[in-house]
């Protein structure tokens, strides 16, 4: 019994180093060089994380890889990382497991002030904001001033900011309304289980437009519904951004030489995109169907989300430069949202490096010298929806 | 007493189990015909829109609703779900919907069962080493419990995370590794608590009598210990295998693996109000699944009829 006593202890010791020299290998290991200022080995391969699942959404990124124009660039390697689980964009981009991430500008000021990180919106690839709250036509609910006392849907984890800037805007009290987590289908609304759900114009408006009306049976039409457009209030915040690491561009000039050219090559599929929007949405379509297994809506639904981005996207402003005025907003807005619990998103202005410029400017600059013409505008297209989308 | 009768009379209890065997298929049939039949029982039955209770009028979503509704996107036709099946999964040209459930189960079966294997090995281990040292089974049991308390979607980003840290650091460590892992953690915990029990189960009589051959730990262990673990053990392998299922499923989910059942129930789910039918394929292929597992696991115990004497329930 001693001796079994003793043998267990040795065990359990043995044990203790063996997990404290694993945890002495877990350790960061990997130190690529190129640190030396100016002369640099271009990355070659990068990755980038989306902040959702495959879809038009994202089809700049797609085109870019598909059409080799990240090839162009010098890139032989590109990863195109999906989310949709508990993956936070800006959490993977800061643990290092991605180069480039696409998230919200609003969440990522809530990350940059709550954890301290340390990043830099380096293109807006959405100028503007496409989230709307649906509700039924004669419910009453036409502006954010109706909010109050009535039970609003929205999906939560930061997605929930815009609702709360616009109430604030109003000079509205947040902690009338109650809010409702929706699941990402569109039956909350449908159930009338909320007064009125938050939608996507590119994905969840186009939903319930792609639902059976019981009563007529027919599917339901825009003059079924009241749409509050948040990009016409005051709670309007950015959206869809490429973010990069503040530290890496200042210290690595490899890695800012491989951010512009990123962005070149982005710049271009985006362009395809909006040239041709229908055989976009079809190559996403495929991709995300064939090659990710992402099990996408159909056909229909992934070309009237291509429509819509690219209206969020080619507004007029040049392509993925951050208005400053748009990026004021939203600060503002984030500064003075208050959920219904009282919490806030920010409460200090976002440092000056949270955006730059720099680098999609010289991005534009370059391919107007390849003969690349980023300026024009998206004429949109009509997509009839069909029930499901496919 | 039926026991004895088997050990008796082997061809006997043989065509006996057989002959159970069918009529346990019958009733298995049956049970999945009375679920259909109460579905669209209720379904006509039941109200549109379900029955809530002290509902305030004119306030949205206040009462508790005590019937759920039975309209055709919260409970599609069963016809209509199992016609969804044969149709393209996401429209357009893609295969049918049945074939990328299938895939997808079978992406999703073969993350459980190397996270069964994983789990099968670390809770075996675990099993045997405190059965063996006292010291460590007090040292280590309560941990071993207190594990199963971490829940698993706190625990996925993290085994993710360390995952995706070797994977930079050079040895390759692909997405499907950490889901088999996450899975192993649900896996080990039945494992770990039934072989502790198995192994400690023979009767003081019989270990005394070992001892009195002056049989060491080893011979103690092959010959005493383990057989009678069995029974033991069985329950606890398909608890482990029902485990495993469930934690690549959520694993996947979480982590944001691609390809599994579970990743696709939560897209199909998704598109539920255009598509309503769509997310009761990957629901069925989670089932299949589960009976998949369990199924193979009772082949083991096929395996090892003879040390099954007066299985403990689980």
């Amino acid at each position: 019994m001693r001796l079994s006593k003793r043998r267990g202890l040795g065990l359990a010791s043995a044990a203790a180093v063996t997990a404290l020299a694993l945890a002495a290998c877990a350790g960061p290991s990997d130190s690529d060089g190129g640190d030396t200022d100016g002369d640099f080995t271009p990355l070659k391969s990068i990755k980038l994380q989306l902040q959702w699942l495959p879809q038009a959404q994202f089809a700049g990124y797609y085109l870019a890889q598909e059409k080799g124009y990240f090839k162009e660039e010098g890139f032989d390697d590109v990863e195109i990382v999906p989310s949709g689980g508990d993956i936070v964009p800006q959490d993977a981009l800061v643990a290092g497991d991605v180069d480039f991430a696409v998230a919200w500008v609003p969440k990522v000021l809530g990350s940059i002030e709550a954890s301290g990180v340390e990043l830099t919106d380096i293109a807006q690839v959405f100028q503007k904001s496409g989230t709307t709250q649906v509700s039924w036509k004669g419910s009453g609910i036409t502006s954010v001033k109706d909010f109050e006392g009535k039970k609003i849907g929205s999906w939560g984890f930061g997605n929930e900011w815009e609702i709360f800037a616009a109430m604030a805007a109003d000079g509205l009290d947040s902690t009338t309304v109650s809010i409702t987590t929706q699941d990402f289908s569109m039956n909350a609304l449908l159930d009338k289980d909320v007064d009125a759900a938050q939608a996507m114009t590119y994905n969840e408006l186009a939903q319930v437009l792609e639902t059976v009306n019981p009563a007529t049976g027919k599917l339901y039409t825009m003059d079924d519904l009241d749409v509050i457009y948040y990009e016409d209030t005051e709670g309007a915040m950015l959206q869809d951004a490429l973010w990069a690491d503040t530290k890496r561009l200042a210290d690595d000039p490899a890695y800012a030489d491989a951010a512009v050219r990123f962005l070149k090559a982005v710049a271009k599929g985006w362009l395809y995109a909006r040239d041709n929007p229908e055989d976009a949405a079809k190559v996403v379509y495929d991709i995300a169907s064939n090659a990710e297994a992402a099990f996408p809506v159909g056909p229909v639904h992934q070309l009237w989300m291509m429509n819509e981005v690219n209206k969020l996207i080619w507004t007029g402003a040049d392509f993925g430069v951050v208005d400053d005025a748009a990026w004021k907003k939203t600060v503002a807005g984030a500064l003075s949202a208050k959920n219904q619990d009282g919490l806030e998103l920010i409460t200090s202005e976002p440092p000056a490096s949270a955006y730059s410029n720099e680098y999609i400017k010289k991005a534009i600059e370059e391919l107007k010298k390849d003969g690349v013409d980023l300026s024009g505008s998206y004429t949109p297209i009509d997509v009839t929806l069909t029930e499901g989308g496919q | 007493m039926s026991d004895f009768a088997r050990a008796a009379s082997p061809v006997a209890a043989r065509r006996r189990t057989t002959g159970r065997g069918w009529t346990a298929a019958a009733w298995g049939a049956l049970g999945i015909l009375a679920v259909a039949v109460i579905w669209e029982l209720y379904k006509f039955l039941g109200p549109a829109d379900g029955v809530t209770i002290g509902a305030t009028p004119g306030e949205t979503g206040s009462g508790v609703m005590i019937l759920p509704r039975t309209h055709d996107r919260a409970m599609p036709h069963i016809w209509t779900m199992v016609a969804r099946l044969f149709e393209p999964t996401s429209g357009g040209a893609t295969p049918p919907l049945v074939v990328t459930v299938a895939q997808a189960a079978v992406v999703t079966l073969g993350m459980a069962a190397v996270g069964w294997l994983i789990g099968v090995a670390v809770g075996m281990l675990l099993g045997l080493v405190m059965q063996r040292w006292k010291l460590l089974e007090w040292g280590l049991l309560p941990w071993i419990v207190v594990s199963q308390i971490v829940p698993l979607i706190a625990f996925a980003p993290v085994v993710n995370a360390i995952g995706n840290q070797i994977d930079r650091s050079g040895t390759p460590w692909p997405q499907w590794l950490s889901v088999a892992v996450i899975a192993s953690y649900l896996a080990f915990f039945p494992v770990a608590i039934g072989v502790l029990r198995g192994l400690e189960a023979p009767d003081r009589i019989h270990v005394d009598l070992m001892r009195s051959y002056a049989a060491g730990y080893w011979a103690t262990l092959f010959r005493l210990r383990l057989p009678a673990s069995v029974p033991h053990l069985l329950p606890a392998l398909r608890l482990a295998a029902a485990n495993a299922v469930l934690g690549a499923v959520v694993a996947e989910v979480s982590i944001g693996m691609r390809g599994g059942i579970g990743r696709m129930l939560i897209q199909l789910a998704g598109q539920a109000s255009s598509d309503p039918a769509a997310p009761w394929g990957p629901m069925f292929g989670s089932i299949v699944l589960g009976l998949i597992a369990a199924g193979s696991v009772a082949l083991i115990g096929f395996g090892l009829k003879n040390y099954r004497r007066g299985e403990a329930t689980a």
